[in-house]
């Protein structure tokens, strides 16, 4: 009796994982790269109704993805200006990829490969260290290895030392009372190793940049190997980033 | 029931969002007079302390105690002016983080204090509890855990096998929060703070955040914001929930529960997502409008994902509920008694499962909440806070389809016109998200700006009860005591 319960529990859940990451859609509306249309607008007032201050403007108008935190408001109040499509793949390997320009509606380059990628291409392991994460990229992270994402069937793993990582994922500002952690943290992942940042508060600091409980020296001082946009960064995002940093294809 | 005073000293009795002139808040300068009421208010059996704290204006330091009382549905406000670096205990359990974080905060060193530590400074000399008999060990865990966990240092103190205390260093994830709502100018810059507070449960706190904000302005919130509110508050309680099951199963080594609660949020956050664009329903609530407008669509569309999700849930919910070999694990593991929740103030679920009969959405009803019962346990232990949640969740999917039954239909309307603080004004939000009562307030300037934002995180009371709940455990049942709660780390160190 207890067997079938638990046979028929299983036979309820049918097929839960999405077969490839690399190409589901996400339902409803979801803010992932914006698009800037050409239209004139009162530039100014677009510039200015982010509380972000990602959206400049110097003859075209640029929003960076690093600083947006994909409130939308720009995209309500300017329809015509900024449109946000439902395209997840918002990382790269370098910093200035994640500018998105008036008039181009065309997918975030991923930028080169790390040389270590080679190494990491059958399993890349990491420990994830969250430094004043307001607990949403770290959720999302979670959810990558949960039965629907199942991030683990490319051997990509979250392992709970970093002697066992091939490097760090970092979310949130990076706090002045987790600095010497992170950099401990880090130290002790072997060679060769990856940093990827996650999420806006990690990539540029967020709301939280000018905080002065908050120390951004390790940012400064190492270089980055992957961004990952999103506030938080979407499943979706961190998987296809995580492969393009793998050099592997989905399925 | 209104209390009789036996003090010189009367409070300032509000109601749950309601904005006062700061000036009819009363205060005294003696300081025995303000620890009478204090102790008498706190005597009572319906009331606890929601939020005391420090407030500095031209050089003045003003505390402000907030006890809100059940059984009236009022919040007691009153204050003491302290004239000196010196703060006297008032020696009541349920107060002593507040004072701790007073003290920190101004520089004031505590008097009569039974744990006068720091609260959010992380230091290598942090003066941890120590037991110097031999056969004693200590085992240091964090800041960093080992999954995917915020930071914070755990020092257990063990004979064996067997935890005799534990002692947690928190104040890693300390990011200024308070100091940048009042910092940051633009109304949708403190809407973002107000929801990162803790991103699990961005849509209670900026529901709280709303709540207070449109209160200051004397704006009244129209039924299809109420409506929109209310969902999304129990869509919240939903998603965590069923996560939260899907770790504490994890944590038992009990795959199927994993999985199946695992997979059982994804349709829920993904609705949630699909409503407002995010799947922790951040951008879903702003102050003065619905951003994101609940659709017929949506309400079919949600129809039938609870359908679903209800069968599902309840059939993995009865099979652990008579599954021995999970069973053994969750019972009489992590036990808070009734007297120790009771005494540090236990919040919440985690109250709940303590035999507290504490539900802010019922003692102090806001949105659409309604007096009413709500789900108590009494043994406490992690099975108590684990079938908490499992009936939690089974209200709230009641809750939503009532909700679903009288919608609002084409009363969408954004806001347009500029609202503005009140001057000199004091208002106060509680809130009962999944974790339990949040407390919310904002104190204007005379130009009416944002002069002070006070946060209270759940979990600022229950990680005592953590620290409790090991206590005679085996360290190896910490990992699951500590899911059974699941507390803030970023809520608390701000
Ligand atoms: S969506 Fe991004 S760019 Fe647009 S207003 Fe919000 S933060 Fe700024």
């Amino acid at each position: 009796m207890k067997l079938f319960h638990t046979l028929s529990i299983l036979f309820h859940q049918g097929k839960q994982y999405i077969p490839d990451p690399t190409k589901a859609e996400v339902p409803g509306i979801f803010r992932g790269r914006p698009v800037i249309s050409t239209a004139a607008v009162d530039n100014e007032a677009v510039v200015d109704c982010c509380p972000l201050k990602a959206i400049s403007f110097d003859g075209k108008m640029f929003v960076d993805l690093g600083k947006c935190g994909f409130c939308g408001i720009c995209a309500r109040q300017f329809p015509e200006k900024i449109r946000f499509t439902k395209d997840y793949k918002m990382a790269t390997t370098i910093r200035e990829n994640l500018i998105v320009i008036e008039g181009e509606d065309k997918p975030i380059e991923f930028g080169p490969k790390p040389e270590c990628a080679k190494v990491f291409k059958g399993s890349l392991k990491l420990r994830q260290v969250s430094a004043g994460g307001d607990n949403s990229c770290e959720w999302e992270l979670g959810a990558t290895s949960n039965v629907n994402f199942d991030m683990g069937r490319y051997g990509i793993e979250f392992v709970a030392s970093p002697r066992h990582a091939d490097g760090i994922v970092i979310t949130g500002p990076i706090t002045k009372n987790m600095a010497r952690a992170t950099q401990i943290c880090y130290d002790a992942v072997p060679e060769p190793k990856i940093v990827a940042l996650c999420g806006t508060d990690a990539i540029s600091g967020g709301l939280y940049a000018e905080s002065e409980d908050i120390d951004r020296s390790f940012i400064d001082s190492h270089k980055v190997d992957l961004f990952l946009a999103g506030n938080p960064a979407h499943p979706l995002t961190i998987i296809n980033g995580l492969l393009g940093l793998m050099n592997r294809k989905g399925k | 029931m209104l209390p009789l005073y036996y003090s010189d000293m009367k409070p300032l009795s509000i109601k749950n969002l309601q904005t006062v002139a700061f000036s009819q808040i009363p205060s005294t300068e003696d300081y025995s007079e303000f620890s009478a009421l204090v102790h008498e208010l706190m005597a009572i059996e319906s009331c606890h302390c929601v939020n005391y704290f420090a407030y500095k204006k031209n050089d003045a330091l003003r505390l402000i105690m907030c006890i809100a009382n059940d059984d009236s549905a009022s919040i007691e406000v009153f204050g003491f002016s302290l004239n000196d670096d010196k703060l006297e205990s008032l020696q009541i359990e349920a107060c002593n983080r507040f004072e701790r974080e007073i003290a920190e905060n101004f520089d004031l060193s505590l008097l009569n204090h039974s744990w006068p530590k720091p609260l959010r400074t992380t230091s290598d000399d942090y003066p941890f509890y120590r037991d110097e008999d031999e056969e004693i060990h200590e085992v240091g865990v964090g800041p960093i855990h080992a999954g995917i966990i915020e930071p914070g240092h755990f020092r257990f103190t063990c004979k064996g096998e067997k935890i005799l205390n534990l002692e947690i260093m928190l104040g890693y994830q300390h990011r200024g929060v308070e100091k940048l709502m009042v910092e940051k100018l633009m109304l949708s810059q403190k809407a973002m703070l107000a929801e990162s507070v803790a991103a699990d449960s961005a849509v209670s706190n900026s529901v709280a955040f709303a709540g207070v904000w449109e209160s200051l302005c004397g704006f009244t919130a129209r039924k299809e914001l109420l409506y929109a509110r209310t969902l999304a508050c129990e869509l919240e309680r939903i998603a965590i929930h069923t996560g939260d099951l899907s770790a504490i199963c994890g944590d038992v080594a009990y795959q199927l529960g994993n999985a199946v609660y695992g997979r059982l949020r994804t349709p829920v956050i993904n609705f949630i997502q699909k409503w407002c664009g995010n799947r922790l329903g951040k951008t879903a609530v702003r102050p003065f409008e619905t951003p994101y407008p609940f659709t017929l669509e949506l309400v079919t569309d949600l129809r039938v994902i609870l359908a679903a999700f209800e069968k599902d849930f309840v059939e993995m919910s009865q099979k652990i509920r008579r599954f021995p070999s999970v069973l053994s694990r969750l019972e009489r593991t992590g036990i808070v008694t009734t007297e120790q929740a009771e005494a540090i103030g236990a919040v919440g679920m985690a109250g709940r499962a303590s035999g507290i009969y504490r539900d802010i959405r019922r003692s102090h009803p806001y949105l659409l909440y309604q007096a009413g019962n709500t789900a108590v346990k009494h043994h406490g232990d992690v099975y108590a806070r684990t079938q908490i949640r499992m009936e939690e969740v089974v209200a709230s999917i009641g809750i939503i389809r009532s909700l679903l039954d009288s919608w609002p239909y084409n009363e969408y309307s954004h806001a347009k016109e500029n609202y503005s603080p009140a001057a000199d004004s004091f208002a106060l939000g509680l809130v009962e998200g999944w974790r339990g009562e949040a407390c919310h307030v904002a104190i204007t300037d005379e130009a009416g700006r944002l002069a002070l934002y006070k946060y209270k995180d759940p979990s600022f009371h229950n990680w005592t009860a953590l620290e409790l709940a090991v206590r005679n455990n085996e360290i190896s049942d910490f990992p699951i005591c500590n899911k059974s709660f699941n507390l803030s780390y970023c809520g608390h160190d701000l």
